[in-house]
């Protein structure tokens, strides 16, 4: 069985599946379920002065079936005293103590309000602080959040001042509200961050009612832009966690955050670069309980690929993500319809021809059946077919085209020769 | 004589809206989609399934009656597993969409909540008269109207319907349903004359001289004789299921009933018989299992319903004691060659008494002969001759559902009269407007696909 013990800037934790800081982690009582279920680690729901919410608060995305394929949140930080949530940490860390517990701190640009901050709550027993420079709303109108992130020297300055006075470890979580979020993970690195922990959620609204033409969530018949998280953010989340584990001017480990389901978008994030995931929503839909699978999952994977650590996967296609100048030109693969397993459905058909390269055609058996044919001569292989294909029968296969490989660098750089 | 009511489930509970949601949204909504080519009204399935999906009921509903006018009724009677649910692509794994009971959720909720999707057409000035109001006859009348022709439909019943109305047993197509449905199209401006026998209370002629067309769509008749000794005590299926449909006052079955036959109607007498309080109820037939012209999912009906088979039985007299039947005279039969013709023939000396005390003939329809000689349309013993666009062989007379329905040509279902009705009223409209010209199909430049 491999180990599944993970490691984030120091913080040690039983596995590399935490808990974001977020509604899961707004109390003692639910973090100690979250504890006993098998979380690794918790990031508490963001300290500072305490706010008070609206309601409501939340709106899910739903697509077809598929409920919370998204969710957007205008909730703002924790609405209870400081006192109360250090006793309860300082509880947990000691019913815990193989389990991390980073607390997420938001305070006013203020280099006395950090020490001030930071020394209250690191007198209880932490395992790390998280910077809050991602909430994009209600606290980045006070100067706070997103405010914060979108501001790469305000990031180096805050992160400066609590490491100034932090005895753990220092990460910082970033917005990606902001053209290159790298700009804001090379300004926590500069500050002396020991990691970035991404993505917070994302300025969106969810929608709007059709017959009331209120905006969901409303609160009395208005609302404010939310963060956007869940599923369908995991794609973006991918691309910004990668883009900074591959910027030499970071530097420092990522906690990947976005859409965090399965095991499998766990691993997803560590080949890419992160050194562990943060998860939120998949437990707003399913509670804690879904971490046995997580844990489960990735020690079979860890086993079938003779793994011993987690921290084996951190990084193993990190590189194969490049600029688009340096892809092979010369790689071909067409589409081929597996005649036995189709079903005729003609989703394949009709995507290629109306949207694609029209290289798919309808051809009529001695049977009567029309089979689905790949014109593999004008085939693109976009894999726009085996995308819409609901019974996975269609393969990309390579062509073996005895070009040598050439990115457009070096095609151009021929041309102009 | 006492009114008789139902016991039992009706045939299919309508799918909740989770189960509606869940449904719809599982179709794959397939291009060129096969339930679309196997339904005889060729129904734009994955719209109307889309539109379920999107939570626009009403549309649906309007693309499911736009191209069937009985779609309502389709939706508890079409033999889905054999049309459309049969040609599903998720037919492959045995969990096909339910396509006909998301087609009844569509037009329960039209008619739920009292709106009508289809409007008459402008007038035509033009006038047609409809014999028949069954599902046929009521399909031409409704796209006859959206075409703005005056439309008068004769009905020989108290009740438009037809078979909807009065054959198909109430727990598989409720009395409601199939009235309002009938309503629908009668809401459409049709002056609607019932009670009214054509040849009887109207003059054929008097029809054909003061309409510009006339539409044959009067169905069958009643059940013919069994051919046996004591005829006259044998109970018609289809009146007895009318009179149960409606609640007429009809005569108690026995305790053990009868049914001759072993088509769809005669699984419509059994499990009828059945559910009004028959201890037992047999269905007897001359020839064998595999020669049963019921649907497979009517004879899994009627098994599951508890109702007894016998094959290779041939009725021969009702024995009658103290005035009430106490038996059936059955002689065994064997399947024999002659003249190139499989015939169940009767065995000599296999003659026995099988004691019933109800017995039902549903060996069939009789055919309105005399009315088409009347009307001198051409018929092959009783079927009426029509071409592919429904007209007979007599100008300005068109025909329509049961009336040419031909074993081996084609199928006796509501969905299919709804199609020849469909096809019958854009024939008569080209036959009465012939200066409504078709929009010529539009020229577009010759383009081929980039990098072809």
């Amino acid at each position: 069985m491999a180990n599944l013990s993970s490691s984030l800037a120091g913080i040690k934790s039983s596995n590399p599946f935490w808990l974001a800081s977020a509604p899961p982690t707004n109390s003692g009582y639910q973090v100690l379920r979250a504890f006993e279920a098998g979380w690794g680690g918790v990031v508490w729901k963001t300290l500072g002065t305490p706010i008070t919410n609206v309601t409501s608060r939340f709106a899910g995305f739903t697509y077809k079936n598929h409920r919370m394929a998204g969710m957007n949140n205008i909730e703002l930080i924790t609405d209870r005293p400081l006192e109360d949530n250090l006793r309860e940490i300082a509880a947990c860390k000691a019913a815990f103590p193989d389990r991390a517990i980073v607390v997420s701190l938001m305070e006013v640009c203020e280099r006395e309000a950090w020490h001030e901050l930071v020394k209250r709550v690191q007198e209880v027993d932490i395992d790390g602080f998280e910077l809050n420079f991602g909430c994009p709303h209600g606290m980045s109108e006070r100067g706070m959040g997103s405010a914060v992130g979108q501001h790469p020297d305000l990031i180096e300055q805050v992160v400066y001042w609590t490491k100034e006075a932090a005895r753990v470890p220092v990460i910082v979580k970033l917005t990606p509200n902001i053209t290159d979020i790298r700009s804001g993970a090379r300004a926590a690195a500069k500050g002396g961050a020991d990691a970035i922990s991404m993505i917070n959620t994302i300025n969106s609204i969810m929608g709007v009612d059709l017959d009331s033409w209120n905006p969901v969530p409303h609160v009395d018949g208005m609302s404010s832009h939310g963060g956007y998280c869940g599923p369908v953010v995991k794609p973006i989340a991918l691309n910004m966690v990668n883009a900074c584990a591959r910027d030499p001017e970071v530097g420092i480990p990522i906690s990947g955050i976005g859409g965090v389901e399965t095991w499998k978008d766990a691993v997803e994030f560590l080949l890419l670069g992160a050194s562990n995931v943060q998860v939120c929503t998949a437990v707003m839909h399913h509670g804690f309980a879904i971490v046995k699978e997580m844990m489960s999952g990735l020690s079979d994977y860890l086993d079938s690929k003779e793994m011993a650590e987690v921290s084996e996967l951190i990084g193993k296609s990190q590189n194969k993500i490049t600029h688009w100048d340096n892809l092979n030109l010369n790689y071909a693969i067409v589409a081929k319809v597996d005649q036995e397993r189709c079903i005729h459905c003609n989703k394949c058909f009709i995507a290629c021809e109306d949207a694609a390269h029209q290289c798919i055609d309808r051809v009529l058996q001695e049977n009567g059946v029309m089979n689905l044919v790949v014109d593999e001569k004008h085939c693109v292989g976009c894999n726009l077919c085996q995308m819409v294909c609901p019974v996975d029968c269609i393969d990309m296969i390579q062509v073996q085209n005895g070009l040598p490989p050439q990115s457009w660098k070096e095609r151009s750089a021929a041309m102009a020769g | 004589m006492e009114t008789q009511s139902f016991p039992g489930t009706p045939i299919g509970k309508p799918l909740s809206a989770l189960e509606v949601s869940i449904e719809a949204n599982r179709c794959l909504y397939c291009y060129d989609a096969p339930c679309m080519h196997a339904c005889p009204t060729h129904i734009d399935i994955p719209g109307f399934i889309a539109q379920i999906a999107d939570g626009n009921l009403t549309g649906s509903a309007r693309t499911i009656l736009e191209a069937n006018a009985m779609g309502a009724s389709c939706a508890r009677v079409c033999p889905t597993s054999e049309l459309c649910e049969g040609a599903c692509v998720y037919h492959h794994d045995d969990t096909p969409i339910r396509i006909g009971d998301l087609q009844r959720y569509a037009t329960d909720y039209l008619r739920e909540t009292g709106q009508t999707v289809f409007k008459p057409g402008p007038p035509t000035g033009k006038k047609v008269a409809v014999i028949g109001g069954g599902p046929a006859g009521l399909s031409v009348a409704r796209d006859l109207r959206r075409f703005g022709h005056a439309v008068t439909i004769f009905e020989a019943k108290e009740k438009l319907g037809g078979l909807n109305t009065h054959g198909i047993v109430p727990f598989r197509l409720d009395l409601e349903v199939a009235l309002w449905e009938a309503q629908q199209v009668v809401e459409m401006g049709c002056d609607v004359r019932t009670s009214v026998t054509i040849g009887i209370d109207v003059r054929m002629e008097s029809l054909v001289k003061d309409f510009d067309a006339v539409v044959i769509a009067c169905g069958m008749g009643g059940v013919p004789d069994a051919g046996v000794d004591g005829d006259e005590f044998v109970w018609d299926a289809i009146d007895f299921i009318e009179a149960a449909k409606l609640g007429k006052p009809f005569e108690k079955v026995g305790n053990h009933v009868a049914v001759i036959g072993a088509g769809n109607t005669a699984i419509d007498a059994l499990t009828c018989a059945k559910r009004l309080g028959a201890q037992r109820v047999t269905m007897f037939y001359r020839r064998g299992e595999e020669h049963m012209t019921a649907y497979d999912f009517e004879y899994d009906f009627a098994k599951a319903e508890g109702i007894e088979f016998r094959f290779f039985t041939m009725p021969k007299a009702i024995v009658r004691e103290n005035g009430k039947i106490v038996g059936v005279k059955f002689a065994r039969t064997e399947l024999v060659e002659r003249n190139g013709r499989t015939l169940p023939v009767e065995i000599a000396g296999s003659e026995y008494i099988e004691p019933v005390d109800t017995v039902i003939s549903a060996i069939g329809q009789s055919r309105l002969t005399d009315l088409f000689d009347k009307l001198s349309v051409e018929h092959h013993d009783g079927v009426i001759v029509v071409n592919d666009r429904m007209e007979t062989t007599r100008p300005g007379l068109f025909a329509a559902g049961d009336c040419i329905f031909e074993k081996g040509m084609r199928e006796a279902m509501v969905v299919e009269a709804a199609q020849q009705g469909k096809i019958a009223a854009r024939s008569i409209d080209e036959y009465l407007m012939p200066q409504r010209k078709a929009t010529p199909p539009r020229e577009l430049p010759k383009l081929t696909p980039a990098d072809h």
